[in-house]
């Protein structure tokens, strides 16, 4: 095993163009548990801990510029009024000491099912930088996950940053574990309002194959919003509509029984989240109508 | 390869590290210093967590070569690192951190293999936050396990160092 | 410091200070909390090799060849052993049935049975030679249950047994059978009004000590070897390793390294022989140290149980009645199970008063992980199951459970099914009394000005309600766990004391063999030597083999047993000294002769309070020692067909209230509080007593909420051996445990103490299991509850 030890992104793009079967540690949450328990000897770990600008965001008109190795604790500190889904679901990770070493950019390298960001990114709306000595390119969130634990990144690329829409709304997160803290996702659901577009955007965790967005559920619940003018009129979610939407969720899982819970549940508990989490952004959304017209 | 790291303020060398060592290893093989507690070496169980740059991690989780250039701060450094804390003076103050002292007088300690991770933890979170809340405390420290207490007892030592910590001021 | 302002009701007070009865702190406190304290994985040697353990990745096969020569050849690389290499005739080890084969003969029995050893200047260099073994499986069959084992055509897991137990069991898969009968069952149950019947699941839970198994064996100048361990019981440990080292007792020399919690998983052998063979195969110390993975290999688990109960009562609501069927499932090789199936049994209807009783419990062999000693040993999983049998029938009976509890609860002088009389206080009644009295937690504690606090509410931090769905349940639960070791084995300690002058102080020397495993043993004979010799400074010498057995850290006998050794010793002690006393003194004061003598505060004193004699002055140049063994009253076997017998020594009693809020949407539980009231007979240490409570307890909300290691059924494979997927609870699971400590003095025992671990493990997992059932109203037959059996999604 060879240890790599980039000084700047150049250098580790050139690394990894060298060596692509490099594997990258940042945090090392993932990567180190592979190793500590034998389970993954790669040829090359490719280390980004010194590649300081992995570590910086910049929160721009629309978006925020997040960079991979930003640590989840700097997320939730820093950025809960731009990134509100995405903050609730790096309180979520692990425990304290992992969220200050991991980041997003390990949870889109693994690109597992579980990984809690990925429902979050899911429903903002979010694209991932990619780059190689090739070049750059942005590769919008819904066409990142190609598998388990398979991305959609070159042997060759680094993912350097991600774009994530800023909230225009109310963002929801909710995660499922079999303990009240330290525990990986059983299944998670985030939930976005995008009141300037008249959207929602949802995202599910650890029900599939890979993270997916329940675009059924969406298209159900933007065409019930727009037809009874709730977005004007700010009125309570008819049950039935918020039922539906919770149905379609739940039907947009392709679960598998595991020793962390079975398929049956997890299509179950999608659907109670995702009631809830519509709920909670609704009231939300409605509380700040009311204000800001009070304010008018 | 080499690693030079510094810990609990002393800069040192460690030779011939294994690319896949964690900088656990290295402390506790290496450098003659198993304070950090190696009970699961997944970052499941907060046994292992040291200060790195003064954030605390699980050292488990740290490849050797990471360290590099680093400040660690271990439970063998902890009773200096809160002596420099709290006044920069060494003179007449007791040999334990308020939070170590804290955990005999609670009677926290039992088996002990949890106990330097949860120093670490403790203490960090009563430097940022020194009149936690009950939910505060088990927050800072859910992801420390312990086996033997039942957490009530952990409890008693941090509300003790942090009630210690207010009269001191 | 009192807990949460429970009530915590210990009486304080001794003459001496820092003596019984005190919160004197721990001896080793300072050095846990600096990380000085040396656990055994923390060892060192100038030269020192790692060793690794190669393990069967399959259940059950026959091992058709061995091929190491790769492994051998690489850099590093200083020797592998297998079968072949082992250098006596004694090739198993065992706690009762030398069963487990050091490493594997021509067949493997469980997931993870040792095969090979490597030792290799590096862990990684040990790890990838172990790598390089090849080994051709060819696979059986796999006995995992009852009736797989128990088919007429089942494979045999164990051929030619020629244990003890093989004469009175109905299958060879059978470890051990223990029927219990008194009374005439079916006769009282035409009296029933009402029958209740139930099937029980029960988990299989691991200890998940923190500190992995790890030892460094060094080899010594006279052919012998050195060995620095992590145990629960050294001479047992030593009784079994020096036959296969083919070495005489006294060149296995044992010195207890320090213990990272142990909760009956170091009963067993682990890496013990495997180190001693290869620093004896290398000349080199060899220092090995599992890691989480191979830690849920290394050691047996807490069997799993399938329970079947039928209990019938009166209308007026007395128990007619209990009938039971325990079936533990032992896995590959029989470690303690024998033992287990005899607490199962013996304590299987709980503390009732009960007259007519049918039970059998067996322990099977099966191809699953072995299974053997965990804190509750077979008392655990019968709890959980009569304790739910107990609110059904109350249910039935439209009876409060704690008031049909109370009506049926056994006191002094009830006989145990085995016909055994309780001959000490059996406060059943007033524990249950004293739990229910406490005050409750307060309803809706989550909610605050700023909304919801998700760490209040079940699901934490992961944020899944604010309320929504939350139901509110309250359970009860009381338990009976025997202390010490049972069925006539002979269970006793060995202490030595030794008082002396040192620069004009007197000094204590304790030296016991026993294993302080986190439970306090040092700080009590410390406190025990202040009270009995009058004598400030006391030292522990650190546990090894140079003094007698202390027999094990478990049962919850170490205070009674080592304690009581320790007691007895400085006993004699202090007769000699007053002794030597009346020889030097006598003449000079007749209280010599006539009065009641102590050693008080480093002085010979009259029971007035007259000061006699410095004991400085006494002792002189002179050092009194004394090693000598103790043991508790003697015990009976059961008899094999009727279960009849005085088997038990003591029992210690604990009772909880478990306050759980359930999301009952989503099936997650958050256990707001779990109050305990225990009967301690004597609090030596009160301090050391509620951390043993509390621990207990949490240890039991575990294997009701979270705590399984799942094995499938197809391949007998563990299919979570990590933190990852095997859970314990964290300081966010674990509620409040206000603790109310009851001390009726058990009069046979010494202080009239009981012992503490064991006891509130047992009704905890069914006081929550209780409250969950109460929140939800469904039936919940089996432990842990996971979420899929709260939302019909299993």
């Amino acid at each position: 095993m060879d240890f790599l030890r980039p000084a700047s992104w150049e250098e580790a793009l050139a690394a990894k163009a060298e060596h692509p079967s490099a594997v990258p540690i940042a945090g090392g949450t993932d990567v180190m548990v592979e190793i500590n328990f034998d389970h993954r000897r790669p040829e090359y770990l490719l280390d980004l801990n010194r590649v300081a600008d992995l570590y910086e965001w910049e929160t721009g008109e629309d978006t925020v510029r997040l960079g991979a190795s930003v640590p989840y604790t700097k997320i939730m500190e820093n950025l809960r009024s731009e990134l509100p889904g995405l903050a609730l679901a790096s309180h979520t990770v692990a425990s304290p000491q992992i969220r200050n070493r991991g980041g997003v950019g390990g949870n889109l390298g693994t690109a597992s099912p579980a990984g809690d960001a990925h429902p979050a990114l899911l429903a903002a709306g979010a694209e991932v930088e990619a780059e190689s000595v090739r070049g750059s390119r942005r590769i919008p969130i819904d066409d990142f996950y190609t598998g388990v634990k398979r991305n959609a990144l070159a042997p060759d690329e680094l993912i350097r940053a991600v774009h994530i829409k800023k909230a225009d709304g109310p963002q929801q997160y909710s995660k499922v574990g079999t303990r009240n803290a330290m525990v990986i996702a059983v299944c998670a659901f985030g939930l976005a309002l995008h009141p300037g577009t008249r959207t929602v955007r949802t995202g599910i965790g650890s029900a599939a194959p890979t993270p997916v967005r329940a675009t059924v559920a969406e298209d159900f619940l933007n065409a019930a919003l727009e037809e009874g003018g709730f977005w004007d009129n700010g009125k309570i979610i008819t049950p039935s509509v918020a039922k539906e939407f919770a149905g379609l969720c739940a039907a947009a899982c392709n679960p598998i029984d595991d020793v962390r819970g079975t398929a049956s549940y997890r299509r179950h508990a999608v659907g109670v989240m995702a009631r809830r989490t519509l709920t909670w952004t609704w009231e939300s959304y409605r509380g700040a109508r009311r204000t800001s017209e009070g304010a008018a | 390869m080499r690693v030079n790291l510094t810990v609990n303020g002393r800069p040192q060398e460690a030779d011939d590290v294994w690319e896949g060592e964690s900088l656990l290893y290295v402390l506790r093989e290496r450098l003659g210093l198993p304070g950090s507690k190696n009970a699961c070496e997944q970052g499941e169980c907060g046994s292992c967590t040291v200060r790195l740059d003064g954030v605390p991690v699980c050292a488990c989780l740290v490849a050797a070569g990471q360290a590099e250039g680093r400040e660690v701060v271990t439970v063998e450094g902890l009773a200096e690192y809160a002596r420099q804390r709290s006044s920069g003076d060494a003179g007449d103050t007791p040999d334990l951190a308020p939070i170590q002292q804290a955990f005999i007088d609670a009677g926290a300690v039992q088996c002990g293999f949890c106990t330097p991770g949860l120093l670490v933890a403790a203490d960090e979170m009563l430097e940022h936050n020194p009149d936690p809340s009950d939910a505060d405390i088990r927050e800072a420290l859910s992801g420390n396990l312990c086996r033997c207490t039942g957490y009530e007892k952990i409890m008693d030592a941090v509300r003790l160092a942090a009630a210690r910590q207010q009269e001191a001021v | 410091m009192p807990t949460n302002g429970a009530p915590t009701k210990i009486t304080q007070g001794s003459q001496t200070k820092g003596g019984v009865g005190e919160s004197t702190l721990r001896p080793d406190g300072t050095l846990k909390v600096t990380g000085e304290f040396a656990y055994s994985s923390d060892l060192w040697h100038e030269d020192m090799l790692w060793g690794q353990i190669l393990r069967s990745t399959v259940a059950h096969a026959e091992i058709v060849s061995l091929d190491t020569s790769e492994a051998l050849a690489t850099p590093g690389v200083y020797a592998v052993m297998t079968y072949d290499d082992l250098p006596t005739d004694v090739k198993n080890y065992g706690l009762e049935i030398q069963d487990t084969p050091v490493l594997a003969h021509g067949k493997v029995r469980h997931h993870g049975e040792p095969v090979a050893i490597v030792a290799a200047d590096h862990p990684e260099t040990a790890r990838r030679a172990a790598a390089k073994i090849k080994v051709e499986y060819r696979e059986l069959p796999v006995i995992t249950d009852e009736s797989s084992a128990t088919a007429p055509d089942a494979v045999l897991v164990h051929e030619n047994r020629t244990d003890h137990h093989i004469g009175h069991v109905p299958h060879p898969n059978i470890v051990h059978r223990q029927p219990i009968v008194r009374g005439d069952a079916a006769a009282a149950a035409e009296r029933a009004d009402v029958i209740v019947k139930g099937e029980y699941t029960f988990g299989m839970q691991d200890q998940a000590f923190l500190g992995p198994e790890s030892g460094l064996a060094v080899p010594e100048e006279d052919g012998g070897v050195h060995l620095y361990i992590a145990t629960q019981w050294l001479h047992s440990d030593l009784r079994q390793i020096a036959p296969v080292l083919g070495l005489p007792p006294e060149k296995v020399r044992m010195t207890l390294a320090g213990v990272g919690g142990a909760f009956g998983g170091r009963e067993d052998l682990s890496m013990q022989i495997h180190a001693c063979l290869l620093a004896l195969r290398t000349g080199k110390p060899v220092k090995i140290v599992y890691n989480r993975f191979e830690s849920f290999f290394g050691h047996v688990h807490r069997h799993p149980a399938k329970l079947s109960y039928e209990h019938g009562a009166t209308r007026d609501g007395k128990l007619t009645h209990v009938t039971c069927r325990i079936v533990l499932d032992g896995g590959a090789y029989a470690s303690a199970s024998p033992a287990v199936v005899g607490n199962a049994a013996s304590l299987g209807i709980g503390p009732y008063a009960v007259d007519d009783v049918d039970i059998e419990a067996i322990a099977l062999y099966t191809n699953n992980p072995p299974c053997g000693a965990m804190r509750g040993f077979g008392a655990v999983q019968a709890c959980f199951a009569y304790e739910a049998q107990m609110d059904k029938v109350a249910e039935e009976l439209g009876l409060d459970p704690v008031e049909f509890r109370q009506r049926n609860a056994m006191e002094q002088g009830t006989l145990l099914p085995t016909g055994q009389p309780v001959d000490s206080p059996a406060p059943v009644a007033e524990l249950l009394r004293r739990v229910k009295a406490m005050p409750m937690p307060p309803e809706r504690q989550w909610e605050s000005s700023e909304g919801a606090d998700v760490r209040q509410l079940p699901g934490g931090l992961s944020n899944t309600t604010h309320g929504e769905g939350v139901v509110r349940g309250v359970g009860y639960a009381v338990g009976i766990k025997n202390v010490g070791f049972s069925e006539g084995f002979d269970d006793y300690s060995t202490a030595r004391v030794r008082l002396e002058a040192v620069a004009g102080e007197a000094v204590v020397t304790v030296h016991t063999a026993m294993a302080e495993v986190g439970q306090g043993g040092v700080t009590v004979h410390a406190q025990i030597a202040r009270t009995e010799l009058g004598v400030a400074q006391v030292t522990i010498h650190p546990a090894n083999t140079e003094v007698g057995s202390a027999g094990s850290t478990s049962a919850s006998r170490q205070t009674y047993v080592t304690g009581g050794a320790v007691k007895n010793a400085c006993e004699l002690v202090r007769e000699r000294v007053l002794e030597i006393g009346r020889r030097k003194f006598g003449t000079y004061h007749p209280a010599w002769a006539t009065a009641e003598l102590l050693l008080e505060g480093g002085k010979v004193v009259t029971d007035g309070g007259e000061v006699l004699a410095d004991l400085v002055d006494v002792l002189g140049e002179e050092a009194v020692e004394v090693e000598e063994e103790w043991r508790h009253r003697p015990t009976e076997p059961f008899d094999l067909r009727t279960g009849q017998g005085n088997g038990h020594v003591q029992y210690s009693f604990a009772a909880h209230r478990a306050v759980v809020e359930v999301d009952t949407e989503l099936g997650l539980v958050k256990v707001i509080e779990l109050a305990c009231a225990q009967d301690v007979g004597k609090a030596l240490n009160p301090l050391s007593v509620l951390g043993q409570i509390q621990g207990g307890t949490t240890q039991g909300l575990g294997i009701a909420v979270m705590e399984e290691i799942i094995v499938d059924p197809r391949t007998a494979k563990v299919k979570n051996p990590s933190f990852t997927d095997y859970l314990i609870p964290t300081i966010l699971d674990t509620p409040t445990i206000p603790v109310d400590v009851l001390e009726l003095a058990d009069d046979h025992a010494p202080y009239g103490l009981r012992g503490v671990g064991e006891a509130p493990t047992l009704s905890s997992t069914p006081a929550v299991l209780a409250a969950i059932r109460a929140a939800t109203g469904l039936e919940l037959n089996r432990t842990p509850v996971r979420p899929e059996h709260l939302t019909g999604t299993a």
